[in-house]
This record gives C-alpha cells, sequence and structure tokens, in this order.
C-alpha cells in the first residue's frame, strides 16, 4: 500500500509549536509511505489541490493529513481524497493541533508527539478497507419541540415552505415567554399584538399540527427516520369538543389557584384558560387546585359546560410521530433567584422577579396593567431595580451574561415612567450590555428622557423598614455607599435552560452544558445544528438570546431542515458495526447493550445471529467490545486496527529507549 | 440523643470578664440538657481579633495549641465554644491546616501536633444540632410568652459560609427556632448578620453608634421588646453602649439585650440570678416582669378572631 502524509503548518497554529517539517520527513521513514511533505494550509483550495495532485502522480492508495480535529475538516478532505479517485474511508486525520500544538509550548516534544500520532494513524490505514454508503429514504415531516416565538417560527417557515409540521408544546397553549410580555425592547410596541397573529397562524396553517399540553417521551430512528413518543398529558377536558368559551372560568369556585401563566402573582380558576389569546384556546384543569380532584365534591365545570367536554378520568394519552427532523426551541427558564438570601430568597412580598413586573405592567395580567405593590396593593413610587440576579455571578454558579437583562430592565424603567409619571426609577447595574440594533440608543433615552437614575454597582442587601424597602449598595463610580428607601424592588433574574432539558437532551442524543442550554455543532460554522444528524436548535434552549436573535435562529433552523429535505434520498455512514456470521453465536449480548437499537436478531440457515441494521447504527462501538467472539467489528475501528494503533506507538517507544 | 453529649469545652477570655453572664449561663443550660462540657486543660487566648492581621501562622499556632489540647481528652465529640470570635478562629486555623505545607509550619511551632480530627462547633450549633428545638420544647417550665426578640447572630457566627458550615450566612433560623421552642416569638430581623461595630468601639466610637444604633432602630421598628444576641462584643456593644448610641442618635432606646442561654436558663426554671441577668447593663427585668399579662392578652387576642370565625 502506497500513503502519503500530509502536515498542516495551519499559519502559526501549528507550525508555532511544532517543527512541522520534521514530522513530515519523520513520516517519509514509516512503513508504506510513499510520499510526504508539509503544506501551508492543507484545507486551503492550493492545499487540497496538492493532495490530489499527489495522490494522482505517486499513484497512492490513502492518505492521512496531519491538522486539526476531523470534527473540523474530516468531512473537506474525505471528499478531496474522493476527487483524487480514491475511497473516501481511504483517509485518516492526525490531529495535531487540538491535541498537541494548542496544549503544548515546548517544540521537541510536541514535535514527538506529532511524530507518534501521525505513526499511529499510518498504521491504521494501512488497514483501513474502502466502504460504500448506503442510500435510504427520508420522512419529511418535521417535529418542533416548544412553542414559543423561536418554535413558532420555526413551524411557520418549515409550513410555508411546504413540509408537515408537528409542534410539541409542553404547556396548554404556544406563546412561550414572549406572551408573557407586555411590551417589547427597543420599539416598545405591544408583545401580544406582534405575537398573536403568529400564535393564530400557527392554529390555522393547514400544515401544521399542533400538540400543546405535550411533552416527548422518547426519540427512536435516525435523521430521516425519527420516531417519536408524544405524551399528551390530560388537561380533564376533551379539547375535540371545548370551544374555550370560559363558562367554566366563571363558574369554578376554586379561584385562588396557582397561576403560573401569571408568575403566581395572580390566582385564576382551577379550570382555565392561561389568557385571553391563547392557542389552543381550550380549557384545562389544574389537579392540584381543583376541589373536584381534592375532595371529590364539585363537578360544577361539568354542570355549566355547553358540550359536555369536562373529562375527570382522563387520561395521558400516547401518540407516535415519525418525522424526519427535529428543531428543539425549548427555550430558557429563570434561574431560581431565592439563593440571593441577601435580596429576601421570598421572604419579602415586595421583592418581585421581572417576570413579574412584566405581568403587572401588561393590560392583560392580574393587576390590569396597574403597577401595585404586592404587599399592600399600594401604587409604588421609588422603585429600585437591580440587575444581574443570576448573571455574570460566580458565587451562584451562573457566570455567564444574560444578555437581555439590561435592555428589558431600561424598558421596564421607561414604562414605569409611563404608568406613574411621579415615579422614580433606580437601576443597580454592573455595566450596561446594549449591543443590538437601537439598542444602546434606548438604554440612554430611559437614563435621559425617562430620568431613570442608574448606579453602578451591586446590592449588598435588601430589608424591609417602617414600610419600605431598604436597598443597600455601593455606587462604585462615586465611591459611596448607597442607601435607597424603595417601595417596590425588582429583581433582573438571569435565565437558564428550561426544566427539563437535560432529560430532553438525552433522549435526542445531543448535548447540553452544565446550565442546561443544548449545545450546537460548532460554536462559529454550525450555530443551529447539533452533533446529532437531523437534530437542530432554535430560541433560548442554545443559549440566551433576545427575541429578533431567536426569531433569526427559528428561521436559520428552518432553513436547515429545509435543505436537508430537499434530497429525497440521504447517505448513510458505513463506518458502522458489522457482523462476522461465522463467528456470531447469536448470544444477543451486542443487542442488549446498544443504545440506539440498531442490532436485531435474524435467522441464517436455522442459526441465531445478530445483524446490524446499518442506517440505525451510529458507530459508537460498544458492541464490540461486548462481543466475547470479536465477531461484531466497527467497520475501520476493528480490534486489529487499533492494536495495530498501539503497536505503532510502543514502536516508536522501542527506537527511543 | 441516645449517645452521651461529650465535648471538649473552649471558654475564650471574655467569659472570665466582660461576658460572664454568658458564661455562666452556657454552662448552667448545658448541663440541664444533657451536655457535659469538659473545659480544655490549660487552654490559651485565642489570639482574638489582633493575632491573625499580624502573622497567619502565630496567629494558627495560638489556636492550633488549644486544638491539639482538645484532641487529648477522651470520648469528646466536638469542641464547643460560646464565642464566635474564638469560633472563627479555633475554624480558621483548622481549616487553613487541611493544607499539609502550612500545617508543617504550624506544628513546628507547637509541642505535640494538631491532629485535625475534632469538629468545632458554637455551642449554638450544637444545642440546635445536637438537642435541636424539638427536644428543648418539652423541657421548657417557664414559657416565654409574649416576648418578642430580635435574634442578633452578628457578622462571623454564620460568615464565611465555607468555613463556618452552620445555619443560612444571610438569613441564620438556628436562635430563631431555639427562641420559638422557648415559648418565645423572634420578630423578623432583617440585620441578623449585620457588624455591630465590633472591636471599634475602643478607637472609633462613632462607627460603633452609627452601626449599633442601626441595629436597636430596626429591631424596634420591627416590634421588638429586646435584642437575643450569641456574642460577647455584640452584646456589649448593643448594651453596655446603648446609653452612649441614644445621646449620640439622639434616640431613646431601653432595650434589653439577652444572650440565648439566659433565655433557654430561664424558660428551663433557673432563677434570674443563675443565668446572670443582673450583669445586664440594661436591665431586663420589668421586661420579664410584664410577660405573664402580656401573654394573658395575647391569649385573648388569639380568642377573639377564633370565636368570631366560630359563628360566620
Amino acid at each position: 500500500m502506497k500513503i502519503g502524509v500530509f502536515v498542516c503548518h495551519c499559519g502559526s497554529n501549528i507550525a508555532g509549536t511544532v517543527d512541522v517539517v520534521q514530522v513530515a520527513e519523520a513520516a517519509k521513514s514509516m512503513p508504506e509511505v510513499a510520499f510526504a511533505q508539509d503544506t501551508m494550509y492543507a484545507c486551503s483550495e492550493p492545499g487540497q489541490q496538492g493532495i490530489i495532485d499527489a495522490i494522482k502522480e505517486k499513484g497512492l492508495d490513502g492518505a492521512v493529513v496531519a491538522s486539526c480535529t476531523p470534527r473540523m475538516h474530516g468531512s473537506t478532505f474525505m471528499r478531496t481524497v474522493a476527487r483524487a479517485g480514491l475511497n473516501p474511508y481511504m483517509f485518516e486525520m492526525a490531529n495535531i493541533r487540538e491535541h498537541v500544538s494548542w496544549i503544548g509550548k515546548d517544540k521537541v516534544a510536541n514535535t514527538r508527539k506529532a511524530i507518534d500520532l501521525v505513526r499511529m494513524a499510518v498504521a491504521k490505514l494501512a488497514q483501513n478497507r474502502p466502504l460504500y454508503s448506503q442510500s435510504f429514504s427520508i420522512n419529511k415531516r418535521v417535529m418542533i419541540i416548544g412553542g414559543g416565538v423561536a418554535g413558532i417560527q420555526a413551524a411557520l417557515d418549515c409550513a410555508d415552505g411546504g413540509l408537515e409540521v408537528v409542534l410539541v408544546e409542553k404547556t396548554t397553549t404556544i406563546g412561550g415567554k414572549m406572551a408573557k410580555l407586555d411590551k417589547t425592547f427597543p420599539t416598545v410596541d405591544c408583545s401580544s399584538c406582534i405575537l398573536g397573529p403568529r400564535m393564530v397562524d400557527v392554529a390555522q396553517h393547514p400544515n401544521i399540527t399542533l400538540h400543546a399540553s405535550a411533552e416527548v417521551d422518547e426519540v427512536f430512528g435516525y435523521v430521516g427516520n425519527y420516531q417519536v413518543e408524544v405524551r399528551k398529558k390530560a388537561t380533564y377536558v376533551n379539547w375535540k369538543t371545548c370551544t374555550g368559551c370560559g363558562a367554566c372560568m366563571e363558574k369554578c369556585p376554586s379561584k385562588k389557584s396557582r397561576d403560573p401563566f401569571n408568575e403566581l402573582i395572580g390566582t385564576t380558576t382551577a379550570i382555565n384558560i392561561p389568557f385571553p389569546q391563547a392557542i389552543p384556546k381550550r380549557a384545562s384543569i389544574d389537579r392540584d387546585s381543583c376541589i373536584k380532584f381534592k375532595t371529590g365534591k364539585c363537578g360544577i365545570c361539568a354542570k355549566v359546560c355547553p358540550t359536555k367536554a369536562i373529562d375527570y378520568d382522563q387520561q395521558d394519552e400516547m401518540i407516535t410521530e415519525e418525522v424526519g427532523a427535529i428543531i428543539a426551541a425549548t427555550g430558557f427558564d429563570l434561574m431560581d433567584w431565592h439563593v440571593y438570601g441577601q435580596y429576601g430568597a421570598g421572604r419579602y412580598p415586595d421583592v418581585i422577579t421581572s417576570l413579574q413586573y412584566e405581568r403587572m405592567l401588561s393590560a392583560s395580567g392580574p393587576t390590569g396593567g396597574h403597577i401595585k405593590r404586592p404587599s399592600d396593593k399600594k401604587e409604588p413610587k421609588t422603585i429600585v431595580f437591580i440587575q444581574c440576579v443570576g448573571s455574570r455571578d460566580k458565587s451562584v454558579g451562573r457566570p455567564y451574561c444574560t444578555g437581555f437583562c439590561c435592555m428589558y430592565t431600561a424598558k421596564q424603567a421607561i414604562l414605569t415612567k409611563d404608568h406613574i409619571p411621579d415615579s422614580e426609577s433606580y437601576v443597580f447595574y454592573m455595566d450596561i450590555r446594549a449591543p443590538g440594533k437601537m439598542y444602546d440608543e434606548f438604554t440612554r433615552r430611559a437614563m435621559e428622557e425617562y430620568g431613570a437614575k442608574y448606579v453602578r454597582g451591586r446590592v449588598s442587601m435588601v430589608y424591609p423598614q417602617d414600610g419600605k424597602m431598604i436597598v443597600r449598595g455601593v455606587d462604585t463610580l462615586a465611591g459611596a455607599q448607597v442607601e435607597v428607601e424603595a417601595d417596590l424592588v425588582v429583581l433582573a433574574v438571569g435565565a437558564e435552560g428550561a426544566a427539563g432539558s437535560a432529560q430532553l437532551a438525552e433522549k435526542l442524543r445531543i448535548s447540553y452544558d452544565s446550565y442546561g442550554f443544548f449545545m450546537e455543532g460548532h460554536p462559529k460554522l454550525k450555530p443551529v445544528e447539533t452533533n446529532t444528524a437531523g437534530v437542530y436548535l432554535a430560541g433560548c434552549a442554545q443559549g440566551p438570546k433576545d427575541i429578533p436573535s431567536s426569531v433569526a435562529q427559528g428561521s436559520a433552523a428552518a432553513a436547515k431542515v429545509l435543505s436537508l429535505f430537499s434530497k429525497d434520498q440521504l447517505q448513510s455512514d458505513p463506518q458502522v458495526s458489522k457482523v462476522d456470521l461465522k463467528r456470531c453465536v447469536g448470544c444477543m449480548k451486542c443487542a442488549l447493550t446498544c443504545p440506539f437499537g440498531a442490532i436485531k436478531e435474524t435467522e441464517v440457515r436455522g442459526e441465531i445471529k445478530a445483524q446490524v441494521i446499518e442506517t440505525i447504527c451510529q458507530g459508537c462501538g460498544i458492541c464490540t467490545s461486548t462481543c466475547r467472539q470479536g465477531a461484531i467489528q466497527l467497520q475501520n475501528f476493528t480490534d486489529n486496527q487499533i492494536l495495530a494503533e498501539v503497536n505503532a506507538l510502543l514502536s516508536s517507544e522501542t527506537e527511543e529507549a | 440523643m441516645s449517645q452521651k453529649l461529650r465535648y471538649a469545652y473552649y471558654p475564650g477570655c471574655s467569659g472570665q470578664g466582660t461576658s460572664k453572664e454568658y458564661e455562666q449561663s452556657t454552662r448552667a443550660v448545658c448541663e440541664a440538657l444533657g451536655m457535659e462540657l469538659v473545659d480544655i486543660p490549660d487552654w490559651s487566648c485565642c489570639g482574638s481579633s489582633p493575632a491573625h492581621t499580624v502573622d497567619h501562622r502565630l496567629s494558627s499556632a495560638l489556636s492550633g495549641r488549644n486544638l491539639a489540647l482538645a484532641e487529648r481528652l477522651e470520648g469528646v465529640s466536638a469542641i464547643l465554644t460560646p464565642c464566635p470570635s474564638c469560633l472563627t478562629n479555633l475554624k480558621v486555623s483548622a481549616h487553613k491546616m487541611k493544607d499539609p505545607e502550612f500545617a508543617a509550619e504550624v506544628n513546628a511551632l507547637l509541642d505535640f501536633p494538631v491532629r485535625n480530627t475534632l469538629p468545632v462547633k458554637s455551642i449554638l450549633q450544637a444545642i440546635y444540632e445536637d438537642v435541636g428545638p424539638d427536644a428543648l420544647s418539652p423541657k421548657v417550665v417557664r414559657r416565654l410568652t409574649g416576648l418578642k426578640l430580635a435574634p442578633y447572630y452578628g457578622c462571623i457566627m454564620n460568615r464565611p459560609p465555607d468555613i463556618m458550615e452552620f445555619d443560612d450566612h444571610e438569613n441564620p433560623i438556628a436562635m430563631d427556632r431555639l427562641m420559638e421552642a422557648v415559648g418565645a416569638e423572634a420578630v423578623p430581623f432583617p440585620l441578623k448578620v449585620e457588624c455591630c461595630g465590633a472591636s471599634f468601639g475602643v478607637a472609633r466610637r462613632d462607627i460603633v453608634q452609627k452601626l449599633s444604633g442601626k441595629l436597636l432602630d430596626t429591631a424596634a421598628s420591627n416590634g421588638a421588646d429586646a435584642v437575643v444576641t450569641a456574642c460577647p462584643l455584640c452584646q456589649m456593644n448593643l448594651d453596655l453602649r446603648q446609653d452612649q448610641i441614644n445621646v449620640a442618635n439622639n434616640t431613646s432606646h431601653n432595650m434589653p439585650v439577652f444572650y440565648y442561654t439566659q433565655l433557654i436558663g430561664l424558660a428551663l426554671g433557673m432563677t434570674p440570678s443563675q443565668v446572670g441577668l443582673e450583669k445586664l447593663e440594661v436591665s431586663p427585668m420589668a421586661l420579664l416582669d410584664s410577660l405573664p399579662a402580656r401573654a394573658e392578652a395575647q391569649a385573648q387576642a388569639a380568642k377573639k378572631p377564633a370565636s368570631k370565625g366560630a359563628q360566620s
């Protein structure tokens, strides 16, 4: 076999701390290496052409590129090798950037390690065999998980593109956090007036199926062919017959039920429609508050319902949806601000969250758009906003900037002045972060036109005294302690991934970070993809975002799905497990360990054998380490190939000794 | 609570002088609650507030000596001290000596090395965690019903949280719960962990007058009849200096400042002199004498809305 080795400088990225010329020189003496050279940028057009030319001129059978991670350019070089007429799997990559040059400064040691990695790649490539993809057809339906503004945008774009869309929303209405907002920055336009029509579009679009009050239970399959088990949670109301007339709400005697839509500052009835513009506009019963469920007596809603839609015995319903792609748009939750004991930790009624304040500002909120202190329902005159509560604070495990709090706090300060002209607003901030279009202008307007008093510094504590909330902080610009006697304190609470996002990520087999946000495929170049083919991200599920960014990402995810579905057939990755029927004894241990359900039992001449479903296999290799017979092997990652790599590494150690 | 509670006891210097009544009531209450205190033999000063500002090694050696002495006692489960300042010094030394290099430097100064095996706790923590409000309550023979208290923990009993490892560092509740267990009412007191001015009483009296004055103001405006403390220095600033504070701030507080052990002692049936009430500068006797009448009034007030509810 004739192997070519190409060692990349990556500018100074690799060549700065690795002697690439020496690596190429060392490669020349390795077995079966017929050609080796260093190259400035292997991935550039001349770099790739150099590889193609060498393969053709020297009649090479395979190529090793020593450069960056295969995640970045593995597929680039496979295409290069294919363009030179070789099978794309006759290619190996040695990662001498992330694994070598970026992590050590000792050029001698780095060079030695780079040579070792190249030696291992060559040893493995010598045993590679050409592999061929299979084609499989795709189901051109898409599921979108989460009906906030990002999910709505993605759903509408996909549906307008002609796809069948299944939208799964865990609460009883779509709209997400945006539906709770009174106004949006920096235009101060009515949130529900711009979102409402989009929500109606979702309800009316012929291509969209909406499952509200539903959650994803399990996900099977692979890109192009997913089966998703969706649990439609019991609402105790038959939504097919419910007309959303609201007669049940009027008569429900349990009027002090918790109201999650109003962030628990208002109350609602046990059977309720979350808000007048809800989509779907259907009632549902909160079991924990309902007198019928708690005591068995009542049943008034069933009596007054004109369409007999109430069904106290309703059970959760499981449905299976078959889709080809999934967009996760599960959004965010506020971090648990109760860890801030110094701000009251839920002890003081007049310390509220920004989202609670937003509900208070909203005309359809629990106070009808009037700002009232929760403690005595009086109109507050002095309001203190505290920013960065759960943002940029390592001490509570939230080191990142949530990014939109500066803006919504400015908006709330402006709205406060509109609602109560003789009020005074104080904003305690760390920095103002307003980098969007018309954003900085907006925060300046809050200060200059609306007279919000911005104080740079953290608040150390909030406590009640004589009917006021004393806010003690520091003005770091004046270098002085500040105490403000406030009537109401609003905490600008930061965001974290929505509750349950970690569990969903595991079902979708995508990565998530320690704050519950889903990880994108590449932070710069794959912002809506995940590392699982066919699963995309939109909105705050990927990280905190304001509305314009969420909408943009929703559209971007839709575009990715549309481009995926522009083909009728997809190519499978042939680097999957393969069963050696002669060795297989049919114990089926491999099937038990396979996390993807890619191995099934089959009968060959009366004997039980394992069989790999190639389109489902993800090439993880767990089965190969389970098989006692060594009968199941991952193609191009066989036991022999891994041993060859180990031997290559050991042989270099013997040489040195 | 089946096992015998036996502790090494570190009294600290203020217990020998300025806070004799704390020391006296602590010993009495612990005995009544079945907590055996074994004095650390030949204990020495913890270094108080100056030592650690001069040299961390020497400061830790001062506390290290006491830790090592306590470790030689038999059958003790922890080292207890009533004074938060002593507690801080003992705990900080023990914490820093987890670093073997630092421990070696300190041990080099000592006659015998610190093993760093015994936990260090405040008396408050031991009563709260090892006995507990639920076990204390049935032992009460004189419920302090009607007494409204502002529980004041001081700034160092719970902080820094990583070292003190006791209760909530912003809103501690141990003393609140114990006071409720003996029948008193703990009013909301938001300045529980604020500084009283500490030893600035010597150098900058104006600072203490401002900070301690604020504590008294807030306690009063939250409806407290008295403050209850767990720290000799806090008690001294609030009680002994109350006149100075009144003059400086143009206020007229006449607010008794108890140690929590004095109140537990009273509730357990001890006499005022057994818990050293006469040592308090602001006399609490009038307040304590008024308790039966207050309890009666409270019971009456509680009855009225209840009977009203029954009618409707």
